[in-house]
């Protein structure tokens, strides 16, 4: 892209916020009830958090790597990618992650989570209840309609923040599984600002909490 | 010819081909799709093609996010209701490109809906390629084709943003010369590449070149507008409105008197005969998705236009805002 200082980014903006949030309300209609096994899925995980099983963390990885291929494929690849040529692309990415989540933590089984909490599994955990309780609920303050709302397991934005908490509460951090977590923080954040919508500053507040929290984490490891 | 607005008689000195075209132009948009009630009276202002005389209402309807739609039956409704008050408003050119997601198969979506009621579209089917792989340039227009339910050729094809013009350019005359494309161009938006853009112009036997071009970003009439003239080349306006931007921040100021001097009952009309009076201008392409502000904007393609001394009062005007 020449003179590639001269965009900015709502230049890369295909769609109205109309239309954008117009797709939700329609993905959330078509997929119905697909939401009540994703939010079952979610509390399923919370429980297997506090369990001793020792097939637990691989319990928990499948259900979230399924959620991000469910993301990849229904969202991304069959519904976004008619307004936004470029979320063939998030689909691909969507789909790595969910390979990544099943390889760490079914295959490898290295996503254990403490049953003595300090507090970055504190933060964890809260950030994994708020994705799938209070996230949901946003658009509803930000004046979006209740069909519009995004839902843990169904909307990327829920099933990213779920997946960072559950990857800050874990024993170790899985480093290799943040980066696209984190990159779709940031596209969703640009998204939304360019929107002009009140929202967009959640995603990458949450982004960077979790950068801070995973870096003092290693450093105290380190000490 | 160039520059020259036409009203009632538009292709006095035109060929039989052009004036042929031009009598169907007035039939479609009189005839073929009955005038909207409110449109205003008189011809449809048109001007010529440079390169051919075929004459061309000068405003179109572009499709840049607001016709991208996905597949949201409701609104790829309201965009084919849109394209029915277009045409009925006496527009022709629609502008598309691959780049603007679901754009190009909610236009065939509004076509084959039009089609379907029995109505002729008059359209004049304006589209881009717009692709790194000279190899699949080909395969590209044919798929935008079929997204718009074609079942002729283009009217015009350009290359987008300049992408691969080196090898798209030599492709797109070559197709011209065969037939399968009427006219041939090149575009760009927002002042990008523009010496390059001019080389080009210089170098290419064009028949269309795209660029922006509103009452605050004025920098092609240093150079490009001149040069399209010069080599008669078409030119079409895109961003009239600074994506909306500039509509929304005049709105709140009231029209001046004088927009009633040149026909404008509102600041749309006003900022599109703006962009239209210029010589060099073939046709603007504005994009909406409200039935109500096609209207308006069509209404721009009616009545007189500003003298260049309104031109600059204009300006002045609005930098003041």
């Amino acid at each position: 892209m020449s003179e590639w200082w001269t965009y900015r980014p709502s230049d890369f903006l295909l769609f109205a916020p109309r239309t954008y949030y117009r797709l939700f309300e329609l993905y959330n209609t078509e997929v119905w009830p697909v939401h009540i096994v994703a939010l079952l899925a979610g509390v399923t995980i919370l429980v297997l958090m506090r369990s001793h099983a020792p097939w637990s963390g691989r319990l928990i990885a499948a259900m979230l790597a399924t959620c991000w291929l469910w993301v990849a494929w229904a969202f991304h690849w069959q519904r976004y990618a008619t307004i936004n040529w470029a979320a063939s692309y998030f689909a691909v990415g969507f789909a790595i992650e969910a390979l990544l989540l099943f390889w760490i933590g079914v295959v490898r089984d290295r996503l254990r989570f403490n049953t003595n909490r300090n507090a970055s599994t504190r933060i964890g955990v809260a950030m994994f209840v708020f994705a799938l309780t209070v996230q949901p609920l946003l658009g509803l303050l930000f004046g979006r309609h209740w069909l519009q709302l995004e839902v843990f397991g169904v909307a990327p934005g829920p099933t990213v923040v779920a997946t960072l908490g559950l990857l800050l509460a874990a024993k170790r951090i899985n480093w290799i599984a943040l980066p696209i977590p984190l990159l779709w923080c940031l596209l969703d954040g640009a998204t939304l600002w360019v929107m002009n919508a009140a929202d967009a500053f959640v995603l990458p507040v949450l982004a960077i909490i979790l950068v801070l929290l995973s870096t003092f984490r290693l450093s105290a490891a380190r000490r | 010819m160039n520059g020259k607005i036409h009203q009632a008689s538009p292709l006095a000195s035109a060929s039989r081909r052009t004036l042929l075209l031009s009598l169907a132009t007035q039939a479609a948009s009189s005839f073929l799709i009955p005038m909207n009630a409110s449109a205003q009276a008189g011809p449809v202002l048109t001007r010529p093609i440079p390169s051919s005389g075929e004459a061309l209402p000068v405003i179109g309807l572009g499709s840049w996010i607001t016709f991208n739609v996905g597949n949201d039956g409701v609104a790829r409704d309201n965009c084919a209701e849109v394209m029915r008050n277009f045409f009925a408003s006496g527009g022709r050119l629609i502008d598309s490109s691959p780049m603007y997601g679901s754009s190009q198969e909610v236009i065939g979506h509004g076509l084959g809906k039009l089609m379907k009621a029995g109505l002729q579209t008059p359209v004049f089917a304006a589209d881009k390629i717009w692709i790194s792989s000279a190899a699949r340039g080909r395969d590209q227009i044919e798929m935008s084709r079929q997204h718009w339910n074609l079942r002729r050729r283009f009217d015009l094809l350009q290359v987008h943003n300049l992408l691969a013009w080196q090898e798209h350019l030599p492709m797109l005359l070559a197709m011209k010369a065969a037939g399968q494309v009427g006219y041939v161009g090149i575009t760009t938006s927002e002042g990008r590449r523009h010496r390059e853009f001019e080389q080009i112009m210089a170098s290419q036997p064009l028949d269309f070149v795209e660029v922006t071009y509103n009452v605050l970003d004025r920098e092609v009439e240093q150079r490009i507008l001149p040069l399209a003239r010069e080599r008669r080349i078409g030119v079409i306006v895109n961003r009239p409105f600074r994506e909306g931007e500039l509509i929304r921040s005049v709105a709140r100021h009231p029209l001046p008197a004088w927009a009633a001097e040149i026909d404008c009952s509102n600041w749309a009309q006003l900022l599109l005969k703006f962009i239209v009076s210029h010589p060099a201008v073939t046709c603007a392409i504005p994009a909406t998705s409200s039935v109500a502000h096609v209207r308006e904007n069509m209404g721009a393609a009616y009545g007189r236009l500003p003298d260049e001394s309104m031109r600059r009062r204009l300006i002045a005007y609005v930098e003041k805002l």
